[in-house]
């Protein structure tokens, strides 16, 4: 499976990762639905750290789109929510191309 | 749904709409590569911004610390001349530009962190685009119909997923770097105003003019002293009558003071 981590680029995570990042989805979901700040951190923390230990770059002449995105590895709720929402971040003027 | 998939899927829709707008898949990929271009240009200049401000930062903490010595230089100039109230103010004055010190650091880590990651995104789309260009035209120059299609929709959808994370991150850091170069300027206009002192507290003006008063004072007591002593010297020898010997002196008193004033 292709992760990417926002500000980090793609990986390939193989099944096993994949299914311990799915659990780790579910926290997050949980977190931004009721907001909390640091089940949210830890979650995404988590995550991320998965990502980057297990997970292997995707080779830059590779061009494939990720099956899952994890937000940038500082994100707050307030940023992922904006994301979700409308496919900016705040401040954001111009969008995704 | 989850959090991970719905952004995923996000990214996809975009690239899905842009996707069907264009006509020719020739076009699509030409289309592309101007746009990735673009984004390399921006990510670049994001980078340099952020030198910049980090730059401004840093003379920011020279510029601090030089007061920070200075208010240091004049607590122990104080307290040489027994003035512990004017020390006092030096050390609360220096202690107040410790914390804007601290803070100035942080941004410091701050900006180095964005600039740091922004690098990495700016080698990453720098190689991806490479690549891209090559891929380019190898489909451009295979493109027959259906088949180079879906590979032109993947290679198009994989490479707008990359420039919307580029997009995002080049955003984060230019509202970050906005952020801190709102209070960065706020700092330059008080160094260069020299209010920087007043307002942070005592003000450098009042233990500086203390600390001046107190110099000139000790020098004014200096000359009394002196000037006293030369008088009691000639005094004897003016009793005595001895017309050119104080004439002597008043020239020595004379060159004394021109030689003081000088």
């Amino acid at each position: 499976m292709i992760v990417r981590i926002l500000g980090e680029g793609q990986f390939r995570v193989d099944d096993d990762a994949a299914a311990k990042l799915t659990a780790l989805d579910k926290d997050l979901d949980a977190a931004v639905r009721d907001d909390t700040e640091p089940a949210f951190h830890a979650a995404l923390h988590a995550a991320v750290a998965l990502v980057r230990t297990t997970g292997t770059p995707v080779a830059d002449d590779e061009f494939v789109t990720a099956d899952y995105i994890l937000p940038f590895s500082d994100a707050t709720v307030s940023e992922v929510r904006q994301l979700l929402a409308d496919g900016t971040i705040p401040g954001d003027s111009i969008g995704l191309p | 749904m989850s959090v991970m998939k719905r952004v995923s899927l996000i990214f996809r829709a975009k690239a899905d709409k842009a996707l069907d707008r264009m006509e020719d898949p020739r076009e699509t990929l030409d289309y592309s590569y101007k746009q990735q271009v673009e984004m390399l240009t921006r990510v670049r200049r994001g980078v340099a911004d952020v030198a910049t401000s980090r730059k401004r930062v840093e003379l920011q903490m020279n510029s601090l610390q030089k007061e920070i010595s200075k208010r240091d230089g004049q607590a122990r100039d104080a307290l040489g001349k027994g003035r512990d109230d004017l020390a006092r103010a030096a050390l609360q004055n220096k202690s107040q530009l410790l914390a804007q010190y601290s803070d100035l650091e942080t941004q410091f880590a701050n900006l180095q962190e964005q600039e740091e990651k922004l690098t990495l995104a700016s080698q990453r789309l720098d190689a991806k685009v490479q690549s891209f260009r090559t891929r380019k035209e190898t489909l451009k120059a295979t493109y027959t119909a259906a088949e180079a299609q879906t590979r032109i929709n993947e290679a198009f959808s994989g490479i707008s997923e990359e420039m919307g994370d580029v997009g995002l991150a080049i955003q984060r850091a230019e509202d970050k770097t906005a952020q801190m170069q709102a209070r960065a300027g706020a700092i330059d206009e008080l160094l260069a105003s020299g209010a920087l002192e007043d307002h942070v507290g005592g003000g450098q003006d009042y233990i500086q003019a203390e600390l001046d008063k107190l110099g000139a004072s000790s020098d004014v007591d200096g000359e009394l002293a002196r000037m006293k002593g030369e008088i009691a010297a000639s005094a004897p020898k003016q009793i005595e009558g001895n017309g050119s010997a104080a004439a002597g002196q008043e020239a020595t008193a004379a060159e004394q003071q021109a030689g003081d004033g000088s």
